[in-house]
């Protein structure tokens, strides 16, 4: 576990003083091969790693790999291998306003492969300095986060959304803005919970007598010892919220359209599936192999870190 | 215990009362849109103002807090928009109807999820195990409404086995009721099974089992009076969790299936802005997922005897 | 083997070449090889070595219970002429439990936290002997008296958390003898209990022995506890046992090189670091994978010799002097290593203590206090308006050290030495009295408000070596971090300096300043941690339970270590610790603590000589020996020590003191005598009363 946490300064420095640039450029690509290769121990890992892959792979190159237009409207109802009249294929076919769904589905991988993350990233920004803040420094700090986050955490998620994409409009921001706000407390309990642990440890005591700050403390001393958990749960955490964000889609309260969203696909064609089906089943395979993947590379990671 | 439980009720009671605040403050500080809403898009704001007025929405917003926190209280929540009906009229059938579906949903999969966890936690890395542990994995993987699509494509579209919806227009018929719950049951039992694998599982490796065995006990004694009732413990809490989570569940399954449940009333109200329902729709979840969870931890005391008898 | 078990024909257990393997991913890796042993019916056999040594593996390859990797891969194992390697699962559930039983190094994770103990008692009889829970339950009641615990109506009720540690150790030990087995297996059944508690079950043991006749096989890596309850020993290293025979012979004629390295590496309460030396064994345990050929220890053996010792497999040799029985090592060169000089030099005990360094007073304690609040919630406590009541870990504290000196503060769990440390390193703040370090009073000035100056002057080495140094950061980062936040040094090129300087010191080599923690052993992390604390440059450096975590071996390096630096530095060194072998070897001056107070104070040479103060005694002879040329005073303490929310008014210590006056001890605080050299004892007892004590050690007569 150790090759792939982010670069530290504090370790690098003494030893070997290079451009600080260099080293984090460096570290990071040493840093994902090391994780690649320690991956290698899992194949549960190495499956999730290279669904994840591909569909990021497929993210990046959309523009290029989507044969046509995601929104052009030409031959609604296509089924799968339909040739296409300006030349090419349907090879998924195409729904009911004509597009094809092989471009949408590619398109669609933009979509949720940039809200999920950046979410996530915030969500875990938030709940980590709760977290920390909580179980390092407990006293009323503590009970006032954790009350705070038992009450978010009372209400059931998907009620939690509904309220907060009705009364605030269906936009990427809201979608974003209301991960943070549901999933932050769950991220918040898991690092309380590792850090009330870690924060006995003796090296933590040793800091303490050397007169370090507070803050130093809980992100240089204990925040790193915690990442192992973390990773497991960034990528479940992912996952869930590639889910939701589906969910949202799928209710009809998810990005507006006419941009292509998997869970935005099935909530238009579903009513439609008993004469059409390729052209809800195809976005549900799409967003359950990425989940999927995120769900084997968390059940992999979790795997290898309990063999070190 | 009774300070342990009176402390437990009343942090219940202070969650639901900041609940209820943020809803109110959510939905309702904004009368305007209420005023359209009910009146419709083409009144001028005089109209509106009026009816503000009429409605006592000048009102300071705490002595209307109050009041609705009142009504809501004597069960009176307030006119539906959508249905123009009173909103309790409305959720209480549907509550019923989506009880009825949850708790299937739960006879099926608790026992389900238990069995296989802790089958697979009594030997860890075992074939049984790692199957379930992918079973789990890929079954938690896809999403209701997924799975919903798959299944009905394959028993609906394809082999013609089973009806696409549940609205029950024809009176109750079990029979529908068999595909919201398969799609229930799938995505959630995986959580719990490996829940209570991993419990299992830690407790399996206790030196107090190895105790047990060394003692000369047979296995199945061994499982069945040391490892299970302390396997169980986590998993239950687990369990009553669930219930949080199933309240969201049933949004998704009863939107597809167009089970007339509260899952698809919460969805309708707020896809037309019916503020009333929302309030209502989403006290009662609350209520319904702060109770659970009180009682998972009265439970959890109560089953563990290192703190109830701390 | 036979000529070793002369009471009985037939042993209880005979196991000859017994080899155990593990699969790993790295292959099969074996863990034990070739290992002979048989114990007849009331004979007591131990297996002692260190960490690592297979001595674990063996006990659990009796039970046949080895975990999914573990597999018996050669010899022969029968109990009571039974083959125990051909049993199917139905025949050994009938020995386990029955025949054979098991205590446990932690009774605690031992016993099931979520059953009454009577439960857990009664299914013994009734799985073995399918007897009613009526007599079941009556069976246990009577074990629970024979293992000397009182009232056993409200214990078989209760669940595991409710009981001390030697309650539960007493329970499980119970539990292993209701069935009345042949044949007992204890995994250091004493290793996580105080020693007052540990001198408890010894005696308990002992009783067994005679009363039970039980064949007992004695684990333990502690070489004293062997002598206290075993007949004979097997010693293992790496897998192999090196030398067995009787106690008292191999104890005094150790022969085997390994043997002989354990002995020099324990401290004996008799005899302080000028008269006895402790001698580490060089170089570390082989990796199961990386073992030599031929003689495991050859690498560290001073007497090696290539072409013999690494020729092949070394055959047991007996090793017998005077005609000893079955006294038998693994060694070549026998003759080479000769015979080793007795535990404690004759000498020793004439020998002038040199005097302790008598610097100016560094640290100076003036009626130190520490209370913590704890607040009762229950409704009891609440009518009875004490919802707010006070754990006094501390209570007037009085002790000074000087430069250069080091100062032991020993006693049990619970008696207030790890509080003092967290308000000395300013982790807590005392709720009274004074704390004057190099003239300034820090006891209420949290490590927050201290100067720079202060905070380096002061620094700690931690117990646990797995805890001591930050996973994620490399070792040489850590080092440099203290140097840079003392202002030590600032330049890059001479931090790098002062990190290879101190690696230098603590004798590692100076590439592990880019190593991470888990790739270093448990020493050597001490050692780190050990230069970290040095890297300021402190006047006083505090060490909690610097060596307890160790393996012997591993012990007396970083004790000696330790020592060296302290001594070079001219450093004060505040030692806290339960270990008395090893206050004895490191301190110049002791403080005895019990229940938060201070028992006895002085000079380490008159506070390990009588008068003592009762506890002293009772804690000195609670250590146990390994010499058997020592005779030493048996003093077993009663009950467990009282909570720290409500003491007793009076003396501490009275509630268990061997020595207690009466109403007096109750009712009033003992005075304090004060001797030459201050030389301080708490008691009611008058100083010339306690002058006339016996010596807890003594030379045993031929
Ligand atoms: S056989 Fe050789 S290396 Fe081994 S202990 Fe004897 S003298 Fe030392
Ligand atoms: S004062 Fe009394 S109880 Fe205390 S140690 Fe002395 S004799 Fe024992």
């Amino acid at each position: 576990m150790n090759e792939h946490r982010p670069p530290d300064r504090e370790s690098a420095e003494p030893i070997k003083p290079p451009p600080a640039i260099v080293v984090t450029a460096r570290n990071i690509i040493l840093g994902l091969w090391g994780a690649l290769r320690l991956l290698r121990e899992s194949t549960v890992a190495m499956i999730g790693a290279g669904l994840v892959g591909f569909w990021v792979l497929v993210a990046i190159f959309a523009p290029w790999l989507a044969p046509y237009d995601p929104n052009a409207q030409v031959l609604p109802f296509a089924t799968p291998f339909t040739e296409h009249p300006e030349g090419g294929t349907f090879w998924l076919g195409a729904d009911h306003l004509g597009r094809d769904i092989l471009s949408r589905v590619i398109w669609g991988s933009r979509t949720v492969l940039f809200y999920a993350p950046v979410a996530t990233a915030c969500a875990f920004a938030v709940g980590i300095t709760m977290g920390l803040f909580a179980g390092y420094k407990r006293g009323w700090i503590d009970d006032v986060l954790s009350r705070i986050s038992d009450i978010i955490l009372s209400f059931p998620i998907l009620v939690l959304y509904v309220v907060i994409i009705t009364t605030f409009g269906a936009s990427g921001l809201n979608i974003v803005l209301a991960v943070i706000f549901a999933s932050a407390p769950g991220i918040m309990r898991i690092v309380r919970g590792l850090v009330l642990d870690l924060r006995n440890r003796d090296y933590v005591a040793a800091a303490q007598t050397r007169g370090e700050s507070t803050l130093r403390i809980m992100f240089v001393e204990i925040l790193p010892n915690a990442r192992g958990p973390l990773i497991v749960d960034a990528c479940l955490r992912l996952g869930y919220t590639i889910i939701t964000i589906g969910v949202l889609g799928f209710l009809g309260l998810g990005l507006p359209p006419p941009d292509p969203d998997w869970g935005g696909m099935v909530n238009q064609t579903r009513s439609m599936a008993t004469f059409a089906p390729h052209m809800t089943i195809f976005p549900v395979i799409a967003i359950s192999s990425l989940v999927l993947g995120f769900n084997l590379l968390a059940d992999g990671i979790r795997e290898i870190s309990l063999n070190d | 215990m009774l300070i342990f439980l009176a402390r437990r009720t009343g942090y219940m009671v202070l969650t639901m009362l900041v609940v209820s605040i943020l809803l109110f403050v959510l939905l309702e500080v904004n009368g305007e849109a209420v005023a359209v809403k009910v009146l419709g898009p083409y009144t001028t704001v005089e109209q509106r103002n009026l009816w503000l007025e009429a409605n006592g929405y000048f009102r300071p917003v705490y002595v209307r807090y109050f009041e609705w926190l009142g009504n809501m209280l004597t069960g009176d929540f307030g006119e539906s928009i959508r249905f123009r009906a009173p909103v309790a009229d409305v959720l209480w059938p549907r509550l019923a109807n989506t009880a009825i579906l949850g708790g299937v949903t739960f006879a099926v999969m608790i026992p389900l999820a238990l069995m296989m966890g802790i089958l697979a936690g009594m030997k860890e890395g075992s074939k049984l195990d790692r199957s379930l542990s992918v079973t789990a994995i890929i079954t938690t993987s896809i999403p209701e409404f997924a799975s919903a699509v798959l299944l009905t494509f394959l028993f609906v579209f394809w082999l013609s086995w089973l009806p696409g919806t549940s609205g029950m227009t024809d009176g109750f018929r079990p029979v529908e009721l068999i595909l919201p719950v398969t799609v229930l049951v799938l995505y959630g039992f995986g959580y719990i099974a490996r829940m209570t694998r991993a419990s299992m599982v830690e407790v399996m490796q206790t030196p107090y089992i190895r105790t047990a065995i060394l003692k000369g006990m047979p296995y199945r004694q061994v499982i069945m009076r040391h490892a299970l009732r302390n396997a169980l413990i986590a998993p239950f809490t687990v369990i009553m969790l669930q219930i949080n989570w199933l309240l969201s569940g049933v949004i998704v399954v009863e939107f597809f299936f167009a089970y007339k449940g509260f899952g698809a009333l919460l969805l309708e109200a707020s896809l037309n802005q019916d503020i009333f329902l929302i309030q209502a729709c989403a006290m009662v979840a609350v209520f319904v997922a702060v109770t659970t969870q009180t009682i998972a931890d009265i439970g959890y005391t109560y089953l563990n005897p290192r703190i109830r008898f701390a | 083997m036979t000529d070793a078990a002369p009471r009985a024909a037939e042993p209880v257990l005979a196991i000859e070449g017994l080899s155990i393997s593990y699969r790993t991913r790295a292959g099969a890796i074996p863990a034990v090889v070739d290992f002979d042993l048989a114990i007849a019916a009331g004979e007591s056999v131990a297996l002692v070595g260190e960490s690592g040594c297979g001595k674990s593996t063996v006990a659990n390859a009796i039970m046949r219970y080895m975990g999914r990797n573990g597999s018996i891969t050669g010899g022969e194992m029968r109990f009571k002429g039974r083959d125990m390697l051909a049993m199917g699962e139905a025949e050994l559930r009938s020995l386990r439990g029955a025949e054979i039983a098991m205590v446990y190094q932690e009774p605690f994770a031992a016993l099931n936290p979520s059953m009454t103990i009577g439960r857990q008692l009664m299914e013994v009889p009734m799985i073995h002997e399918g007897v009613s829970e009526r007599q079941a339950y009556e069976r246990a009641a009577r074990m629970l008296e024979d293992v000397r615990l009182a009232d056993t109506e409200r214990l078989m009720s209760s669940y595991p958390h409710q009981l001390s540690g030697g309650q539960q150790q007493r329970i499980v030990i119970a539990m292993a003898l209701l069935a009345n087995p042949s044949l007992l297996l204890l995994d250091e059944p004493t290793t996580a209990l105080d020693v007052t508690v540990e001198a408890g079950i010894v005696e308990l043991i002992g009783e067994i022995k005679r009363k039970f006749g039980t064949a007992i096989l004695f684990i333990s890596h502690n070489l004293g506890l062997v002598h206290e309850v075993c007949d004979r020993v097997c010693v293992m290293y790496s897998g192999d046992v090196v030398e067995t025979g009787a106690v008292a012979d191999v104890f005094t004629h150790m022969r085997h090189p390994y043997t002989r390295g354990l002995f020099g590496c324990i401290p004996l309460p008799m005899a302080g670091r000028d008269e006895r030396p402790l001698t580490a064994i060089p170089g570390q345990l082989p990796l199961p994978h990386e073992r030599p050929h031929g003689c495991n220890f050859g690498p560290r053996c001073p007497w090696f010799a290539a072409g013999t010792c690494d020729a092949g497999e070394v055959p047991m040799i007996a090793a017998g002097i005077d005609g000893a029985a079955g006294h038998r090592a693994r060694c070549l060169r026998l003759d080479a290593v000769g015979e080793a000089p007795p535990l404690v030099p004759e000498a020793a005990e004439e020998a002038e203590a040199v005097p302790a360094p008598e610097g100016d007073i560094v640290l100076d304690v003036v009626g130190m206090q520490k209370y913590y609040p704890v607040h009762d919630r229950s409704i009891a406590a609440l009518i009875a308006g004490r919802s707010v009541r006070w754990v006094k870990a501390n209570e007037a504290l009085d002790f000074d050290a000087r430069r250069g000196q080091t100062v032991a503060i020993v006693g049990e769990s619970g008696c207030g030495k790890s509080t003092f440390a967290k308000v000395l390193m300013g982790l807590e703040t005392a709720t009274d009295g004074a704390i004057i370090f190099e003239g300034d009073d820090i006891a209420e000035s949290a490590v927050t408000d201290r100067s720079k100056a202060q905070i380096a002057a002061l620094q700690m080495i931690f117990q646990n070596p797995n805890e001591t140094l930050n996973p994620s950061q490399s070792v040489g980062s850590q080092i440099a971090r203290v140097i840079r936040k003392f202002g030590v040094e600032t330049d890059r090129a001479k931090i790098l300096q002062r990190v290879h300087d101190l690696l230098d010191l603590v004798k590692l080599p100076r590439d592990f300043a880019k190593r991470m923690p888990r790739q270093l052993s448990g020493g050597q992390k001490q050692r780190i941690g050990i230069a970290r604390a040095f890297a300021g440059n402190p006047s006083m450096v505090i060490a909690d339970e610097p060596v307890s975590a160790l393996d012997v071996s591993v012990q007396a390096a970083v004790t000696q270590l330790l020592a060296d630096i302290q001594r070079e530095h001219d450093t004060t060194l505040i030692v806290i610790s339960h270990d008395l072998a090893l206050v004895r070897y490191l301190a110049d001056r002791v403080v005895v603590m019990y229940l938060g107070q201070i028992m006895e104070q002085g000079r380490v040479e008159d506070v390990f000589a009588p008068p003592y103060h009762p506890y002293t005694e009772a804690l000195l002879s609670a250590v146990p020996v390994a010499d058997p040329q020592i005779e030493k005073t048996k003093i077993v303490l009663e009950g467990a020590v009282p909570s720290p929310l409500d003491p007793p008014k009076g003396c501490p210590f009275a509630t268990r003191c061997q020595h207690k006056l009466g109403a007096i001890c109750d009712a009033k605080r003992p005075p304090v005598h004060m001797r030459a050299d201050g030389h301080r004892i708490a008691c009611h007892i008058p100083l010339g009363e306690l002058e006339q004590m016996e010596p807890v050690f003594r030379r045993a007569k031929a």
